[in-house]
């Protein structure tokens, strides 16, 4: 089936919109769960002092990192694929496929209301992190945006290769799950990292979003460049088996 | 002038052979039926002339363009109604045909379409929200809305109640009224016989026969068919005796005994002589059910 032009991309891109915005329940796990767990820790105090274990910041400024990747998994390795798959498993794709419009439009029109989603969690979180609780701003812009991006990008990919290889959005979900713990838990959301044995941290360094990238880069190191290459190199190849595999139908 | 032309249409899936050998023509402003039981290859045949499968032998041409070739411009002018596709739960009545027409060049006038199919009060609904029937229509709103000259329409009423089918074929008889060609795929019998101007009957990927539908039951060895309940045992046998009767089948305490010639007067010949008398006794003629039965050897099952 034809994929490869972009016909109908702004109208499908405003309809989806509306239809992202109406699923509040979503909408809210995404964007806002990040926030919200900071403001529960951030409430307790013994988690607002500097602390030696973390380079004399508070656990609160530790942990922020972790709930990045929170964010970028739920977008990315469930949200998009399950919609994906979903679409794909009701006809909607193949429906799309019949008219002037392209699929591959709507498949655009998802990613860049998934990529706005992330966004917009992400800055909610710097900024209440900074206004209530002190987590300072990253201290090292540049390279908290590469990381930030070359990150989302690998576990993007990683969400569309799912979504291109499972038939429907139940396989997906259960392709997913398991993927979702590792990256969760090598991301340091269900144990901080402090508390896992060395080797556990060094994986979760070339675990996509790549938190340690994330780190380095808010409290004011550059990230190191190999952890961005592993997650420029896991977009391109998961993102390029996505493009092959994809189906319509 | 022919405005669809399928020549030796064959489609595979794996090891599966899903379309053998369909050819037929359309012309210009008729409903023509595909016809055939589950698993036939209507579909896969429909789905060909739309340019959703690509073909592994034979020729499809529509509107004199191949539908792979010159994919972009016939979807400008085809309406497609996907047997099994759905749309977005949350998306609204209203939102699907004005985002559908904008994919078009020259859309037809969403509002209008709606009045057309009775959507109106159902603008603002949510996709979930709506009837089996709702849903049929918003599906044929949207294989309208881009104002084509062939619309494909696939298993439409399957599923619907009665009161909701003879709806939608009125909406059907009315569009065709309006100058479009429709290809309508159907296992209803009746369906069939009262929309379809000429429709091809296909079984097991091949077109058994094409004809109008009082063609296909004049096609076959007219069937009569003498039902009645008799007033004593009978033995089968008076009747298969006969030269006018090919079968003689009990149903509850009828007997219904067919063939063709004169079979209600060798019948009534037989029961006088016989001192039985038949009560409810009625003729029935062939119908399609009957020509589907004489073409495949099967009777079509729901
Ligand atoms: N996507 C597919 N993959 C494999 N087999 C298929 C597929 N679609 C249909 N078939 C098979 O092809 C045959 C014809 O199917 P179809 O064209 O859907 O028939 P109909 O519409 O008349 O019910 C059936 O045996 C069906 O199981
Ligand atoms: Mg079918």
């Amino acid at each position: 089936m034809k994929g490869n032009d972009m016909r109908g991309f702004g109208q499908l891109l405003r309809v989806e919109t509306r239809l992202y915005l109406r699923d509040v329940g979503t909408m809210l796990a995404t964007v806002g769960l990040p926030t919200l767990v900071l403001v529960v820790l951030g409430l307790v105090p013994a988690l607002r002092r500097p602390d030696p274990t973390f380079d004399g910041q508070t656990f609160v400024s530790y942990f922020a990192p972790s709930l990045l990747v929170v964010t970028v998994a739920v977008a990315g390795l469930n949200v998009l694929p399950t919609m994906l798959a979903t679409y794909r498993e009701r006809g909607v794709l193949r429906r799309l496929a019949t008219t002037p419009a392209s699929p591959a439009a709507l498949l655009a029109a998802q990613l860049v209301i998934t990529l706005a989603a992330i966004v917009a969690s992400a800055v909610l979180l710097v900024v209440v992190g900074r206004l209530a609780f002190g987590v300072p701003l990253p201290r090292h812009p540049l390279g908290f945006a590469a990381a930030f991006v070359l990150g989302t990008a690998a576990l993007l990919a990683l969400g569309l290769l799912v979504a291109a290889v499972a038939r429907t959005a139940k396989a997906a979900q259960a392709l997913m799950a398991p993927l979702f713990l590792l990256i969760m838990f090598f991301g340091g959301v269900y144990l901080p990292r402090f508390l896992l044995p060395d080797l556990l941290v060094r994986i979760g360094d070339y675990t996509p979003p790549g938190v340690q990238a994330l780190l380095d880069s808010w409290t004011g190191t550059p990230p190191q460049p190999l952890h961005l290459a592993i997650m420029t190199g896991i977009a391109v190849l998961a993102g390029a088996g996505a493009a092959k595999l994809f189906r319509w139908e | 002038m022919p405005v669809i032309e399928v020549t030796n249409l064959h489609k595979r899936y794996g090891d599966v052979v899903a379309v053998d050998d369909v050819s037929f023509t359309v012309e210009a402003g008729e409903i023509f039926g595909v016809l055939g039981p589950n698993g036939a290859g209507k579909t896969t045949t429909v789905e060909c002339v739309a340019g959703l499968r690509v073909p592994d032998g034979g020729e499809v041409s529509v509107l004199g363009l191949d539908p792979r070739r010159d994919a972009a411009g016939l979807r400008e002018r085809v309406g497609v109604q996907l047997q099994e596709s759905q749309l977005p739960d949350r998306l609204r009545v209203g939102e699907a045909l004005e985002l559908f027409a904008s994919f078009y060049r020259r859309p037809a006038d969403p509002a209008k379409l709606m009045t057309e199919l009775g959507l109106d009060e159902k603008r603002n609904t949510p996709y979930k929200k709506l009837s089996g029937g709702q849903k049929q229509r918003l599906s044929i709103a949207l294989a309208l809305v881009g104002d084509p000259e062939i619309t494909i329409l696939d298993e439409l009423t399957t599923g619907l109640d009665p009161q909701a089918r003879r709806v939608t074929w009125e909406l059907i008889e009315r569009i065709r009224d309006r100058g479009v060609t429709i290809i309508l795929v159907t296992h209803f019998m009746e369906e069939a016989e009262r929309l379809c101007d000429r429709l091809a009957v296909i079984d097991r990927g091949r077109v058994v026969a094409v004809d109008s539908p009082a063609g296909l039951v004049r096609r076959v060895a007219p069937t009569q068919r003498v039902r009645f309940r008799p007033s004593a045992e009978v033995d089968d046998r008076l009747f298969t005796e006969l030269p006018e009767v090919t079968t003689v089948e009990r149903t509850g305490g009828q007997v219904v005994v067919s063939g063709s010639g004169d079979v209600l007067h060798a019948v009534a010949s037989v029961l006088a002589r016989n001192q039985i008398v038949a009560a409810d006794l009625r003729l029935e003629q062939s119908t399609l059910d009957d020509a589907f039965v004489e073409l495949t050897g099967r009777r079509i099952t729901e």
